[in-house]
């Protein structure tokens, strides 16, 4: 087994189509309008336009797409942080390739490098810790974003260079946590949400127990998925079986890695070099309470805000980018004014529109362009 | 982002700093593997592991049961919906 082609067997595609179907339909018979499923994950969002799985669900299901996407929900603010160190000529600033085209108020990373930055691009944070053996008289700052999947790479990085006493390596962090996020979107009276499809890789990690708020409190189903497409129909069918019974929990299709308590070594290393944030500033979402990660005090000497400033300021959006409305789910990209028009891939206005993960980026690079576009060959419910 | 890869873990590169060769898909990378060793999984016992790639970290272990346990649930949906294999 190589866990991926297993996964993508189109028979068994097809029978979750008619299961789903069948159960969307029994669902149905005394509700007025589509059930709304989330998925949190930007991943999700990827996988269910490539295998174009949304337009084999019945009319009566309606997929929602989260803020699970850590470019995305980059506010500007934050971004321009980033620009200022990487401006900063003693430092070399290392970054995922995924943020380097994010417009911040001025510039990206990407225009600051063309005007002489040294902004190198990394596919892990320990590429950023050779760079800084390798450059003893440069300080490295590794730009840390992501959610929870992301952050043990990072703090076990930061393990790392203080077990080797390197004075010039440090992060500038941005991790956040996904549930206070989905907590938002569920106190937010605009977004009607049915049910969520839960991220199965931040969920390897922090495991699928701390969901349990969504179910508790909120009475929403909540499935945590893998992300082939065999994954996401099972989720969905998984989903629709909890509204048919009538219950709301936590169930888990991803038991292949993930488990409920989680992985303990990630979650060690996390919570020996961060901690939870007052509050953090989310695009589109505003400030959220206890949504995001800094570094402890003991770990100061590899925090980038500390030994380095930055400007810290809150910046507003362009005031034609609805990337907020949409990471809240509220809009469909198509309905954003500027989408596709003088908001596209090679000329973004939004984050959205750059991350690969992003909503924008999926509808625009698979031809979903309006409301038919986004609909087309939608399965009628069996009458 | 949060985008992980199944791979096979193929050979211990360093003990100490938990780094190994991993193979996905025929490409070989060296990743850190300190999130799946424990006291009952030390290094020396992941060569052959399926892990989970992620930013240069294998996050988890694979579990070849619960995937087959998943497949078998879906194979029995296919038969209940009369859709050969």
């Amino acid at each position: 087994m190589k866990y991926v082609d297993e996964f993508r067997d189109p028979q068994k595609a097809q029978a979750l189509l008619q299961e789903i179907a069948q159960l969307s339909a029994q669902i149905h018979v005394d509700r007025q309008r589509p059930l709304k499923i989330m998925e949190i994950c930007g991943g999700h969002t990827h996988s269910i336009f490539k295998y174009g799985l949304e337009a084999l669900l019945p009319e009566t299901i309606e997929l929602v797409h989260g803020p699970g996407c850590p470019v995305c929900i980059m506010p500007k603010g934050r971004l321009d942080d980033a620009i200022a160190l990487a401006l900063n000529p003693e430092i070399i600033f290392a970054t995922f390739g995924d943020v380097l085209r994010v417009p911040g108020s001025q510039q990206s990373l990407l225009q600051a490098r063309a005007n002489g930055a040294d902004i190198r691009m990394v596919y892990s944070p320990l590429d950023a810790l050779s760079m800084a053996r390798d450059n003893p008289d440069r300080e490295v700052v590794f730009f840390a974003i992501g959610f929870e999947t992301t952050a043990p790479s990072t703090a076990l990085t930061v393990l790392q260079a203080a077990a080797e006493g390197l004075p010039n390596f440090s992060l500038f962090c941005n991790h956040v946590r996904v549930i206070p996020a989905m907590e938002a979107l569920l106190d937010n009276p605009d977004l009607q949400l049915d049910g969520f499809i839960g991220p199965g890789h931040v969920s390897m990690v922090i495991g699928s127990q701390p969901y349990q708020v969504i179910a508790d409190r909120y009475h929403k189903p909540l499935v945590v998925s893998g992300f082939e497409p065999l994954d996401i129909l099972q989720s969905i069918w998984m989903v629709l079986r909890q509204f048919a019974t009538g219950r709301c929990e936590v169930e888990n299709q991803y038991s292949r890695l993930v488990q409920p308590e989680g992985n303990t070594v990630a979650l060690n290393a996390m919570a020996q070099v961060f901690e939870v944030r007052d509050q953090f500033e989310w695009r589109g979402l505003g400030y959220l309470s206890q949504s995001g990660l800094q570094m402890r005090s003991d770990y100061a000497a590899f925090d980038a805000e500390v030994k380095f400033t930055v400007p810290g300021r809150s910046v507003a959006d362009h005031k034609a980018c609805q990337c907020g409305e949409i990471l809240k789910g509220v809009l469909k990209p198509w309905q954003c004014k500027v989408f596709g028009t003088a908001c596209t891939p090679d000329h973004p206005i939004g984050s959205c529109m750059v991350s690969s993960e992003g909503a924008c980026a999926a509808y625009y690079k698979y031809g979903r362009f309006s409301q038919a576009g986004a609909q087309f060959q939608k399965t009628p419910v069996p009458g | 982002m949060c985008l992980g890869i199944p791979g096979q873990i193929v050979e211990i590169v360093d003990v100490t700093q938990k780094l190994a060769t991993v193979d996905v898909g025929g490409v070989k990378r060296q990743v850190n593997i300190a999130c799946i060793v424990d006291e009952s999984h030390p290094v020396a016992a992941c060569v052959g592991d399926w892990v989970l790639v992620h930013v240069g970290f294998a996050l988890n272990r694979i579990d070849a049961a619960e995937a087959a346990e998943t497949l078998a649930l879906l194979q029995q949906i296919a038969e209940a919906q009369g859709i050969p294999s």
